[in-house]
């Protein structure tokens, strides 16, 4: 078997990648992207504690957690739609003022 | 062999993520995602989780990085394939196609010969999650349904075009 070990590293490399490309990338929807890779990473890291544990609980709270993803992808995109339809761009450089 | 398959799926999972930080297209982006997204899922059912699995390649690989690429398609309208990077994706295509084809039919084979649960033997059932998750879990699972009903009416007020401007 593989420890659980590993699947801890590959978490953490996993949520390391996805902050990086969080403050790399310029443009709102690959931004969310990224934010979508670290909770992936914190579902892998969920799910090999609940194998090294042997709760079960790991696998619902996993489960809740990608709701909560699906609701905010859904919330999300909506937002960047509507940022898109007002300021034509959706790069961040041009975001810059509060006021719609 | 379960080494070999952690490695090849971390890899390329890993390998993909950076793919996506590195490419500029924003529909590559997405694509690289669904392939890092699918290779989770393969991790997923190394740990015993084969519900969490098949979740994590149809809601997330399936239906979330859709509702990404729909976003992407209505924002950037760009030209499409130059004819020779056309003739590419046919190839690639029909390749997918028979690999796929390939696949279903070993699936079918195997079913309809004998059941056989894959992968390792300590695997939970999906019966166990479902009964944790509708006594231990009830309500954070109804919470959860007023937040994705919230979550969907949001988004379409949101979006919706208003009549007087």
């Amino acid at each position: 078997m593989i420890p659980a070990s590993y699947f801890f590293i590959l978490s953490l490399i996993l949520f390391v990648l996805g902050i990086i490309a969080f403050f790399l990338k310029k443009d709102l929807i690959t931004q969310f992207m990224a934010v979508e890779i670290m909770l992936n990473a914190a579902n892998l890291a969920f799910l090999a504690l609940g194998k090294s544990s042997g709760f079960l609980d790991a696998q619902v709270i996993v489960f809740f957690i990608m709701t909560v993803a699906a609701a905010e992808a859904a919330i999300g995109l909506a937002i960047i739609l509507l940022i898109f339809r007002q300021k034509k761009s959706i790069k961040t450089e041009d975001l810059r003022s509060m006021k719609g | 062999m379960m080494n070999f398959l952690f490695f090849f799926l971390a890899i390329i999972c890993a390998g993909s993520v950076l793919a996506m930080i590195a490419t500029k297209n924003q529909a590559y982006n997405a694509l690289f995602l669904v392939l890092a997204f699918a290779c989770l899922g393969g991790l997923f059912g190394m740990l015993g989780a084969p519900f969490m699995a098949v979740v994590q390649i149809i809601i997330y690989a399936g239906a979330i990085m859709i509702l990404f690429i729909f976003v992407i398609m209505m924002i950037n309208l760009g030209q499409g394939l130059s004819p020779e990077k056309k003739k590419w994706t046919i190839i690639f295509s029909v390749f997918l196609v028979l690999v796929l084809f390939a696949e279903i039919a070993f699936a079918a084979k195997s079913a309809f010969s004998s059941f056989k649960s894959p992968g390792a033997g300590s695997a939970t059932s999906p019966t166990d999650l479902g009964r944790h998750l509708f006594t231990k879990y009830l309500y954070p699972f109804e919470i959860t349904s007023i937040l994705i009903i919230a979550a969907l009416v949001g988004a379409i007020v949101l979006v919706k075009r208003r009549e007087k401007e």
